[in-house]
């Protein structure tokens, strides 16, 4: 798997059949070190119901239809998870609610 | 299947319900002197492995099988820790 960023999102009404209900997300890779962008942005189903701007885990080939929402569909980039912190090495390289902004 | 050393862990609360229970490692590919090779990716642990630790992963979807349920959407997972490497 891969962290990402949403950075947009793709609407078809012309489509596979089974990919009807899916949400389209454009998603832009990132390093796990700094957070900086890392290759080409790609479309991803979201199946965790995350938002724009979000990290997130992105899972590629096959295993993008191993989740509850993607079963034998031709999908190849499923986001399965969003990122609540990101540790390397005992150094926080990223937190979502960093302390005080919970509330 | 490719050697890698651990180097962090990642937190997501939101995912999955397949992966629920499962540790998210970030991994650092290497080649079998201990060169970096090419970015980290985040793993699933199947045997709890520790950061610095030195393991064997396997991609795509056959890197789920060695987690609690084997069909979870993972294409990357640990499924053996390195004791030691020998190569001529």
């Amino acid at each position: 798997m891969y962290a990402a960023k949403i950075i947009g999102s793709v609407v078809c009404t012309c489509k596979e059949q089974r990919l009807v209900g899916l949400k389209l997300l454009v998603v832009q890779p990132i390093s796990l070190l700094n957070l900086e962008n890392e290759g080409k942005p790609v479309v991803a189903v979201d199946a965790v119901g995350a938002g724009e701007t979000e990290i997130v885990l992105v899972v590629g080939g096959s295993s993008a239809r191993q989740t509850g929402i993607t079963g034998n569909m031709p999908v190849d980039a499923t986001i399965m998870a969003v990122v609540d912190h990101i540790d390397i090495g005992g150094r926080k390289v990223f937190e979502k609610y960093a302390a005080g902004d919970a509330e | 299947m490719n050697s890698a050393k651990v180097i962090g862990t990642v937190v997501a609360t939101r995912k999955d319900e397949r992966l629920n229970g499962v540790r998210l490692m970030v991994i650092q590919p290497i080649d079998s002197k201990g060169n970096a090779q090419g970015p980290p990716v985040v793993a699933g642990d199947a045997v709890g492995s520790g950061i610095g630790e030195t393991v064997i992963y396997a991609k795509s979807k056959e890197g789920a099988f060695g987690l609690p349920n084997p069909e979870a959407c993972c294409d990357a997972g640990i499924t053996a820790i390195i004791d030691s490497m020998y190569t001529i």
